[in-house]
Formats: structure tokens, C-alpha cells, sequence
């Protein structure tokens, strides 16, 4: 019998994630923890980082370890038309951190759907990413938006290539003032101007969000994306999970590879989103394929910052012997105080910086209490 | 119950005016004006809870979530490219980021440009968009003695008035972009605290619009 006390929240959470990714059918994919590094110099501004760990393999191959996950799967994936692949995953990955400039590893965990997509495989995806945030935490949100909306009504403004990277930039900020300034700088007619704005304004339920963005849609791809949002919307709001899902447009992803739904997953206590995903079927036409392609990835090793280890003692009871004292009293002892919820350190000397519950000293054969801390 | 929003200050002259901005929109702790060294002040009532900051820092702190919102430069927000919301400029604290030079600078377009600053990733993306080659020199304080002493043919700074460029013989040569603080927000804090973010938002702008 495992005592549950001890299972660390990322190790007790692949568990939930592996059995709810089976229950819909998702089989494992493991893979090696090297892989060629010609993927990703080819495909480099799919990857959060570009820098790679590589080295020479003996048969002189550069290699890499592995920053990513997504482009192996569709790697050892081929077109079936009519089918579809699907997978889970949890990996560990190699990244350079933000903050410290450094190789870090990253545990993920996450699933792909790769084939002839249709509106069920999306929502199945997108509802997978909401239940595994719901299994990791109470509170959680999911963020979408649809980046074919968003290129679509990009297009509209008439805005050059140059405002329109920075109207994307400024849109991931939420940053209306400058996205004002861009539209302003462009002469753009003061209704183009407030659409673009509005995916900024227009952030919360999926009914209030598609009721206020709806109206100002005019082009074809603009209604096409629309449509295909909306039924999505639609499947979300009637699964029970519509009030942890959350419309915001400044979610997004490489316009080079992500085509429709993206999203975001975040955990109340955690300062960053710990889930992505989307659907990257621009990848796939890079390389060469026909196959459209959905997935997500959560960022396990995150979860220890929730854990709270504030009021923690390393051990439940210090039992301190004599030199002297008789090895099979001291292991009959140990055995009658240590179970599976109680545990033991026994020494001669009280460790430094040990943190412990009570006290205890074995003196001829007794038992007696020196401290107890609660 | 409420739910305390906490919010990074930048110190010194800035961080009081952006306080004053707090104060005015109705979300005021009045422990803060107290004079004494504390660095954290709250006043649960209004659901908020200040603490003072280096400047340079809000950043990290609204981005590592420590801090939902803060109030930042442009300068730090370009230059470290936090990721973090930037929901309003707070219109204070106007200057701009510029290349200044010896008053009879002329750019030495045969050779590779020395631009002391520092701001090196804002100096970066400056000339690579103009494709012109330099060697970033980066400096920590005093930037403008680099193009006298001839450490560097330019520098990259923040310019408010002028007046010490002036005291130097350094005269502005580019302007790179405009500067002021910024109201930015977390981006998990803004998810789960959103309708108390988003209402210090609104109070911020009223008072932003009505200081016009």
C-alpha cells in the first residue's frame, strides 16, 4: 500500500493524465531521448527555444536531445487518409530557461491527433486540454481564440505587413493603446480600427464574446473562421466545462504553423500558463503533408511551485540511541514506531536542520519523550 | 471575500506620482504615506497591496506573478520583453529612447558602429531593422562620457530634456521610440483576479484621461 503523502503532484498527475488519455483512446507514444538535429534546424521557429543541446553520435550524426516533442510524433507519423492517429505522451524535454539562461529539464506531458480533422476531434482536443487542467488543480482556466479568426480579420484592416506584425504583437499584450497607435500611424478608416481593437476588448464567455464580434465581420475567411469557432464554442458550452473557458484573441501562436483553434491553460498560483496546444496544420503542409494535426502540452515540473511545504518536518520522530545500546532493542523499537504514515530517523545525534515532529530516546530497552512539536 | 490585488510600485519620484494615480481612482492605503522604511502596505478594505520596488524590477515581479499588476517603463518592457499584459499607458514619466552623438557626429557608414548603452537589446533591434553593423558596448551608468572619451560613436539612451546631453556637447541624432509607464498585469493573476484588475484598470484610465 503507497502512502499517498508521498507521491509528489507531478508524479500522481501523469497517472491521471495517462488514464484519461486512454479512456478516449489515445495510445502511448515513447520515444528516445535523442533525435536527429536536421528537424530542427528545419523547422526551428516551431521550437519556444531555438537552442539546441547537440552532440556527434558515433557514427558521426549530429545529434540533439530533444526539445520538443510534437515534431517527432509527426515525424514517425505518415498520411492516411480518412484516419486518424492518435497519441499521448510524457517526455522529458530540453530547453533553455528564460530567466537563467541555462539548460533546464522540462517534464511534459501531452497528447497529438494527426489525420482528416473534423469538428469533433478539434472539440475532443480542446475538451481533453480543459479535463486535464481539471485534474491537476480546482482552479483553472482555459484561454482560446481561433488564429484563422484572427489572421482573417488582420487581413481586413488593410494594414501593411509591418502593422500587421506589430497589431499581432500588441494584440498578444492586450496593448489597445498602441495597437490604437499602429491603426492611427496607417490612416485606417475608425471603424477597421475599433474591429481591431475589439479583439482586444472582447475577452470572456464564448456567448458574449461571438454575440459582440459577430456583427463586425465581413470578408469570407472572416465568416468561414467564424463559423468553424463557433461550433466549437457551441460543443464547449454544452460539456460543462463553459465557465472555466475563457474567449481572449490575445492568446496566440506562430502564424506559420498555427492555422485554427490555440489555447492557453492556466492554474490559479502559478504566475505562467502551464498548458498549450493548438492546431498546427501549417506545419504539417511545411513538411510536406496532408494530414491536419491538433495537440497540447502541459508543463508538469510546474506543479511543485504549488506545493506548499511551508509547515513541513522531514520526519515524524528522532529517536536518539546510546552507542552503547543493544542493536536488536533498537530495530524492534524502530519497527513498532515506523508504518506507513509514521516515519523514523533513528541516530545517536539530533541531524542539523532536521525538522521533526517529537523527540525520542531509547535508554536500556525504555522509550522516553524529549520534545514534542505539535 | 475580496481579493487582494498586489501591486509592484516603482520607487522614488515616479512610483509616488503612480501612487497618487491609485490614490485618486479610489484605491488609496493610507499606511503608505506614513513616513517610516516599511516596503509593503495594505488595505484589505479595497482589496489592495502595494509594495516599493526598483524601478528596473517591477517587471520580474509582475511577470514571476509575485506582483498581479505594476507599473513599468517602456524602456524596461522593450529591453527585457517580459511576458506580461500592458493594459494602459499612464501617460507619466514622458521621455523618449534616442541615439545621441558629439554635436559634429557624422554616422561612419564604411566601418562598424560603436553605440554604447544601456539598452542593448532596444539598441539591437534599432539597427538590425536598418541592417547597419555594430558593436555593442554596454554600460551601467554615465553613458554619455563613452562618445567623448571615444569608447563609442553613439550612444543609446533615455532622454527627458536634454539638458545633460546639452551640459556634454551631445546633441540627439535619432529618436527609437517614445517612453512612459506602463500599467502591466500578469498574465494568471489577470485570469483569476480579473474584475479587480479590470476595475483599477478603469480607475486608472478616468484618472489618466482626466489629467489631459
Amino acid at each position: 500500500m503507497i502512502n499517498e503523502a508521498i507521491i509528489k503532484s507531478d508524479e500522481k498527475a501523469i497517472f491521471e493524465l495517462r488514464e484519461l488519455y486512454r479512456q478516449y483512446g489515445y495510445s502511448q507514444f515513447k520515444m528516445s531521448r535523442f533525435e536527429e538535429y536536421d528537424l530542427y534546424v528545419k523547422n526551428k521557429d516551431f521550437l519556444v527555444s531555438d537552442e539546441v543541446i547537440t552532440f556527434t553520435d558515433k557514427n558521426g550524426r549530429l545529434m540533439a536531445l530533444k526539445p520538443d516533442v510534437t515534431l517527432s510524433i509527426i515525424k514517425n507519423t505518415t498520411d492516411s487518409p480518412g484516419k486518424l492517429q492518435k497519441v499521448y505522451y510524457n517526455e522529458n524535454v530540453y530547453r533553455v530557461s528564460k530567466g537563467t539562461h541555462s539548460f533546464k529539464e522540462i517534464m511534459q506531458a501531452g497528447l497529438e491527433c494527426i489525420g482528416d480533422l473534423n469538428d469533433y476531434e478539434i472539440a475532443e482536443v480542446v475538451l481533453l486540454a480543459v479535463k486535464s487542467l481539471a485534474l491537476v488543480s480546482r482552479n483553472y482556466v482555459l484561454d482560446i481564440s481561433h488564429m484563422g479568426l484572427v489572421a482573417a480579420m488582420l487581413e481586413d484592416s488593410g494594414l501593411s505587413y509591418e502593422g500587421k506584425g506589430m497589431a499581432h504583437t500588441f494584440l498578444h499584450q492586450k496593448n489597445s493603446h498602441e495597437l490604437r497607435a499602429v491603426c492611427t500611424a496607417e490612416n485606417l478608416p475608425e471603424d477597421k480600427t475599433e474591429k481591431l481593437c475589439a479583439l482586444i476588448d472582447c475577452c470572456g464567455s464564448a456567448s458574449q464574446v461571438l454575440s459582440k464580434i459577430s456583427p463586425l465581420l465581413s470578408s469570407q475567411k472572416e465568416k468561414e473562421a467564424f463559423e468553424q469557432f463557433r461550433t466549437l464554442c457551441d460543443i464547449i458550452e454544452r460539456s460543462g466545462f463553459a465557465n472555466s473557458v475563457i474567449v481572449d484573441f490575445s492568446v496566440g501562436n506562430d502564424m506559420k504553423y498555427y492555422s485554427g483553434v490555440v489555447f492557453k491553460g492556466y492554474l490559479e498560483g502559478l504566475p505562467t500558463s502551464i498548458l498549450s496546444g493548438g492546431q498546427y496544420d501549417k506545419l504539417l503542409r511545411k513538411m510536406k503533408r496532408q494530414s491536419g494535426a491538433i495537440g497540447f502540452a502541459l508543463y508538469l515540473d510546474m506543479l511543485e511551485q504549488m506545493e506548499d511545504s511551508s509547515n513541513e518536518y522531514d520526519v515524524d520522530t528522532v529517536l536518539l540511541y546510546t552507542k552503547d545500546a543493544d542493536p536488536i532493542t533498537i530495530t524492534s523499537a524502530v519497527d513498532r514506531l515506523a508504518n506507513s504514515a509514521h516515519s523514523v530517523r533513528v541516530c545517536t545525534q539530533i541531524p542539523s536542520q532536521l525538522r521533526y515532529r517529537r523527540l525520542l530516546k531509547l535508554t536500556d530497552g525504555r522509550i522516553e519523550t524529549l520534545e514534542e512539536n505539535g | 471575500m475580496k481579493k487582494m490585488v498586489n501591486v509592484a510600485l516603482p520607487k522614488g519620484r515616479l512610483g509616488e506620482k503612480v501612487y497618487a494615480y491609485f490614490k485618486s481612482a479610489g484605491f488609496e492605503c493610507p499606511s503608505i504615506e506614513e513616513t517610516n522604511r516599511k516596503l509593503i502596505f495594505e488595505n484589505p478594505q479595497k482589496g489592495v497591496r502595494y509594495f516599493w520596488v526598483k524601478p528596473s524590477d517591477v517587471a520580474i515581479y509582475v511577470e514571476r506573478g509575485t506582483a498581479d499588476i505594476g507599473v513599468a517603463g517602456k524602456d524596461i518592457l522593450l529591453e527585457y520583453q517580459p511576458d506580461v499584459y500592458e493594459l494602459l499607458d499612464m501617460e507619466m514619466g514622458k521621455c523618449r529612447m534616442a541615439v545621441a552623438a558629439k554635436k559634429d557626429f557624422r554616422d561612419p557608414k564604411g566601418r562598424t558602429l560603436r553605440v554604447a548603452t544601456k539598452f542593448p537589446n532596444i539598441a539591437e533591434t534599432f539597427y538590425n531593422e536598418k541592417g547597419r553593423d555594430i558593436d555593442i558596448i554596454k554600460l551601467n551608468g554615465s553613458i554619455e562620457i563613452a562618445p567623448i572619451l571615444g569608447l563609442s560613436d553613439v550612444i543609446v539612451d533615455i532622454v527627458e530634456t536634454g539638458t545633460t546631453l546639452r551640459e556634454n556637447d551631445l546633441e540627439v541624432y535619432d529618436t527609437i521610440v517614445p517612453i512612459s509607464a506602463r500599467l502591466i498585469a500578469n498574465k494568471s493573476g489577470y485570469k483569476f483576479k480579473n474584475a479587480e484588475i479590470l476595475n483599477i484598470r478603469q480607475g486608472l484610465e478616468n484618472e489618466v484621461r482626466s489629467r489631459k
